[in-house]
């Protein structure tokens, strides 16, 4: 008993949830837009992987941690602009070609870290990106403790959230979003670009994934290593899913995988399976699609491909 | 089609390979002869194929009814943990009936975890199959990993790892005298019989005609009287067992014993099998053989000409691209003319090409 109240009144424990939550926040908002405009992206992971990747290389080039995180978010872009042409003008399976991204930015990532930095890794002189220390609140205990000192992407990403939430449901451009992925056809006649809506959506969901990638390689740490999101893209992919394809739910969602991620890290040594806790985030992503606690539905369009009638 | 696609995979590899400053034609020599350049690399290509081809077949099987098994790593591992702890824990068992009681349990555990569950996930509330299979997928590698490094499943000592299968529970090598020192077990064989029963169910009974019809169109098959509900969990079933069967053949004819570094990433290679084929399972033999190769041979390009083995990733995600992108080898002669239906989406459901 004592044992487990130590573990839960320590601050560090939600602090680090918090961090652990960001990576996946931002996927996860940016897949809601992507899916919300009707595009299936399970390509998070790899978006992911090449922002984390491009983060480095620019901040190590330029001696920028922010013109590194620039850089990756702009490599999420163009990443992401590789689903969404073929996925919007050519008709493909989108989860077919985000399944070949995955695959395609592990190889990739793999082969530049080995041919431009060799065995010894990315440089050690790459700066990271500054920890934030907020007046007023880092002083009130416990809750300054949490939220008081992060690395800047954190509160960035509590930024997205609302931006998130707002530019969704209290925008036109949200309600436009909406309308294309709901009934696409309906939205064109009335005057709506389905195409452009459904670029702005996908490159939105992939500049989030790449900052994703960013926290990981230029917050985190100051270094860039093979696989380093470690299937958080998909656990992003689960918190979309999870959070019923809004927002504030896949921030909801994150928080509680990034919790069963901090208190695994925390039962370390204590003979809790951090396998058996990390099951978490993908046996409650099943039982939120079979309706146990209430349905999660996608958008009505979602992956399906549009074809403009004259 | 999809040989313009692994062409064009080659092709834009060796660009970037030439890019980064390699000679991408002594780099794809070199891979080439870490693949076929011995009777022991051929062995061990043909050997690497064995997982790609059964787990290759289950996925075209879901693919032919409409559905997306994108989970067949879980099952594979799935069926890796049945085979092995039936493997070791009766150690005094004839091998006439400790193989297929250890095969049977990797299939059976295959199929309830990719199909009982995600299937009546599918049929009854309408979960999507890609989500609930890569979410079983992710559950069953965090489980296979806990039974090893701390759960039942952990030899004794400090080693994560299961103990070794018993003699009886083995596959035994093909012609060691030839094929020396490769990973080439009676495994073969039995990928290429499951080659020939899923052609013969598929294309020449009427379970198989029913799996087809439900997957080129699941609405008119329902008017027609069919049990689509029945069907889905049958295929993904299906698809469950051929995979976990994968993970049991892998175990009792290569590895022997379960690791945390147990060969994995067939079951994500062999989707890529899978829509390379076609769906076709006598192609699915071939591009098997195929990334089984990349796989075997990266290991000696890396080393023969320096380019890290992780560019047969590079190449693997460009050919999958372009199989998903191939209406854009039409996309500019034919931009004036009307659409046609997602051809993607065809090869998926099997309408691709007529069944022979």
């Amino acid at each position: 008993m004592n044992f487990w109240l130590q573990i839960f009144a320590n601050p560090e424990l939600y602090a680090a949830t918090l961090a652990m939550a960001t990576p996946i926040a931002l996927a996860a908002v940016g897949g809601t837009f992507s899916e919300r405009t009707g595009v299936v992206n399970i390509a998070m992971e790899g978006i992911m992987l090449v922002g984390a990747f491009f983060g480095v290389m620019v901040a190590a080039a330029t001696h920028s941690a922010w013109l590194g995180m620039f850089g990756g978010v702009i490599a999420g872009g163009l990443m992401a602009l590789a689903l969404a042409w073929p996925a919007i003008r050519l008709q493909s399976d989108q989860v077919v070609v985000g399944m070949a991204l995955n695959v395609f930015a592990g190889g990739l990532t793999a082969f530049l870290l080995n041919t431009v930095y060799g065995y010894n890794g990315t440089p050690t002189s790459t700066p990271s990106l500054p920890i934030v220390t907020l007046p007023w609140i880092s002083n009130i205990p416990f809750i300054g403790q949490v939220i008081g000192q992060h690395d800047v992407v954190v509160y960035l990403m509590f930024l997205f959230v609302i931006l998130g939430h707002f530019t969704l449901f209290h925008t036109n451009l949200g309600l436009r979003m909406r309308a294309v992925g709901e009934h696409p056809e309906a939205a064109e006649t009335v005057g709506i670009s389905v195409v452009k809506i459904r670029y702005l959506g996908v490159m939105i969901g992939g500049m989030l994934s790449g900052l994703a990638g960013v926290y990981l390689s230029l917050g985190m740490l100051s270094s860039f290593d093979v696989n380093m999101t470690n299937g958080r893209g998909f656990i992003a992919l689960a918190a979309m899913i999870f959070g019923k394809w809004t927002p504030f739910g896949a921030f909801g969602a994150a928080l509680l995988f990034g919790f069963a991620t901090a208190l695994s890290i925390s039962l370390q040594g204590s003979g809790v399976s951090a396998n058996l806790i990390g099951i978490l985030p993908y046996a409650l992503t099943i039982i939120a699609l079979t309706g146990l606690i209430g349905r999660s539905r996608p958008p009505a369009a979602d992956g399906l491909p549009y074809v403009a009638t004259k | 089609m999809p040989l313009y696609a692994v062409l064009t995979g080659l092709i834009l590899g060796g660009v970037i390979m030439a890019i980064a400053k390699y000679n991408p034609f002594a780099a794809y020599a070199a891979l080439f002869s870490g693949a076929f350049g011995s009777p022991t690399a051929i062995g061990n290509t043909l050997a690497g194929a064995v997982p790609l081809i059964l787990a290759g077949l289950g996925i075209a099987v879901a693919f032919r009814t409409g559905l997306f098994n994108i989970g067949a790593e879980g099952q594979y591992w799935v069926g890796a943990m049945a085979a092995v702890w039936v493997g070791y824990h009766f150690p005094t068992m004839p091998w006439i009936v400790h193989v297929p009681l250890a095969l049977g349990a990797a299939m059976l555990a295959g199929g309830i975890w990719g199909g009982v569950i995600p299937g009546l996930a599918k049929a009854f509330v309408g979960a999507h199959e890609v989500i609930t299979t890569m979410m079983m997928s992710y559950i069953a590698i965090l489980i296979a990993h806990f039974m090893v490094e701390n759960g039942p499943m952990m030899a004794p000592g400090y080693v994560p790892q299961s103990p070794t299968v018993a003699a009886s529970a083995t596959l035994p090598p093909i012609l060691p005298a030839v094929f020396l020192n490769s990973n080439l077990s009676d495994g073969f064989f039995i990928a290429v019989a499951a080659i020939v029963v899923v052609h013969i169910v598929l294309f020449h009974t009427t379970l198989g005609y029913k799996l087809r019809a439900v997957g080129f169109n699941a609405r008119a098959a329902r008017y027609a009287g069919m049990n689509v509900p029945l069907y889905t969990v049958l295929a993904l079933g299906v698809s469950g067992v051929l995979a976990g069967l994968a993970g049991g053949v892998q175990l009792l004819g290569v590895d022997f014993q379960l690791t945390d570094t147990f060969q994995s990433g067939y079951g994500y290679t062999a989707i890529v099998v899978a829509l390379l084929a076609r769906n076709n399972p006598i192609g699915i033999f071939f591009a098997s053989v195929f990334f089984a190769a990349l796989s075997a041979g990266s290991q000696i390009m890396q080393i023969n000409a320096g380019v890290s083995a992780n560019m047969t990733d590079v190449i693997t995600g460009i050919i999958i691209f372009f199989v998903a992108t191939d209406r854009l080898y039409g996309y500019w002669s034919q931009k004036m003319r009307p659409h046609r239906p997602s051809s993607t989406a065809a090869i998926i459901s099997g309408k691709g090409e007529s069944p022979q």
